[in-house]
């Protein structure tokens, strides 16, 4: 145990996801050597982190204004919606630069064992959303498991009586990698998923 | 495999309910990355064969491989995911101490499972059997037939949760449950797997007999489940 305020700080830290308690003393003494206005700076940052974000009302998605970026360009297609679990997935499908619709972030995924149902996920905004009648194709890219199928499942299942066209993110082989290294539940979906070949 | 929680940047903590060494937890590294070999058989519902190494807190996974992939089956169908679910969040509270053997749980389970893969019968009607005969592996078998005090046998009219099952009339407690013959003939018929009774049951009693198992488990438990909420019944 530390005296006061150091101790303080590596209790702190060790509420963070991720962060051991050995992780946390590296990280306070890292604090305490650094230079006094790196760490102003970054206590500003997070300090303004949680004045300024705010989830955007219209996708759920992270936003320092009352929509987020990706909600107030105009140049978007409006009329499909990718359905990811979090924020992170946004960066991840905007990485690619494929996909020129908007978002709707769930912000998690079904899981009855943790005790996580549809009331609990942003699927009622994701129906008043789809209700207006512009959005014509919503595209699933919950995670490839279990509760990010089965979200999926109970998506589509809701959502299929509006006559919109539903997807679901294909499953398969890791680009770059050998056939023979991939396991038999991946592999299995890509024979499933399989796609014709054009001449 | 019961459950999987995330840990750190890319392993998972999981649970699985093992044949010879009961339920066992462990640390799968790197599994959330899809570069991952392992993490596709890792997942809730599969029951696979795996190598464990010794760590200092949580062993780890060397090794897996599947024998039955039952999760791909469970979740295109919500009310058999949900009735799933609702199995594997019981069998790891029915297993409470870590490592003690459960060879009949484990095989109820797997049993559980295949039967809701299947899709012979309603996915509800799986769960409540499945529910009753685990509690009855655990030591907490429910009396449907004969008194639960006096050991008379019935047909009895009165069911009392804390009181193990079905009372006779003399032995009726305050606020017990009255529920139907039919009711009371097919929760027998869950305890002992007649499929053909419990099958040929109306919804009214299956309503009812899941709604007794349910407060009979929450019972024994003391804490209830957590999945249970959320199953799916069919027309019940």
């Amino acid at each position: 145990m530390y005296e006061g305020v150091v101790q303080d700080l590596i209790d702190e830290l060790g509420r963070l996801p991720g962060v051991g308690p050995k992780s946390a003393q590296r990280i306070a003494f890292h604090v305490l050597q650094a230079d006094p206005a790196d760490v102003k700076r970054l206590a500003n940052v997070l300090l303004e982190v949680k004045e300024k974000v705010k989830f955007c009302i219209t996708c759920g998605n992270v936003a320092e204004d009352i929509e987020c970026r990706i909600c107030r360009d105009p140049r978007r297609d409006l009329t499909v919606i990718c359905v990811v679990e979090e924020s992170k997935d946004v960066v991840a499908i905007e990485r690619t630069r494929e996909f020129r619709g908007r978002y709707h972030v769930l912000g998690g995924a079904i899981s009855p064992i943790e005790g996580v149902g549809p009331d609990d996920l942003r699927i009622k905004e994701l129906m008043v959303r789809l209700a207006d009648g512009t959005i014509t194709e919503l595209i699933i890219a919950t995670d490839p498991n279990l509760e990010g199928e089965a979200t999926a499942t109970y998506l589509a299942r809701l959502i299929g009586p509006l006559g919109l066209t539903v997807s679901r993110l294909a499953s398969g082989l890791p680009v770059g990698g050998d056939l023979e290294y991939a396991d038999e539940v991946t592999l299995g979906r890509a024979f499933s998923g399989r796609r014709t070949v054009e001449n | 495999m019961l459950r999987a929680q995330k840990l750190g940047e890319a392993d998972r903590i999981v649970t699985l309910l093992t044949r010879d060494h009961g339920r066992v937890r462990a640390v799968a590294k790197g599994v959330r990355k899809t570069s991952s070999r392992i993490g596709a058989r890792l997942e809730p519902f599969s029951h696979v064969d795996v190598q464990f190494y010794e760590g200092r807190t949580l062993d780890g996974v060397s090794q897996v491989e599947i024998l039955s992939s039952y999760g791909a089956a469970l979740v295109g169908d919500y009310s058999r995911y949900t009735a799933g679910q609702a199995m594997l969040e019981t069998a790891e509270r029915l297993t409470a101490e870590e490592r003690e053997p459960t060879v009949q749980q484990y095989l109820l389970l797997v049993g559980g499972l295949r039967a809701l893969v299947t899709n012979e019968h309603d996915p509800g009607l799986i769960l409540d059997s499945y529910l009753v005969r685990s509690l009855a592996v655990a030591g907490w078998a429910p009396s449907f037939d004969a008194c639960a005090r006096c050991g008379v046998t019935g047909p009895h009219s009165a069911f009392n949760v804390a009181a193990g099952g079905a009372l006779c009339t003399e032995d009726r407690l305050p606020g017990s449950a009255a529920p139907a013959v039919e009711t009371f003939t097919l929760l027998g018929a869950l305890l002992a797997g007649d499929w053909h009774t419990a099958d040929a049951s109306q919804s009214r009693a299956r309503r009812e007999a899941s709604g007794l198992i349910a407060a009979y488990l929450n019972w024994q438990l003391e804490r209830g489940l957590r999945s249970l909420p959320f199953v799916e019944r069919n027309g019940a």
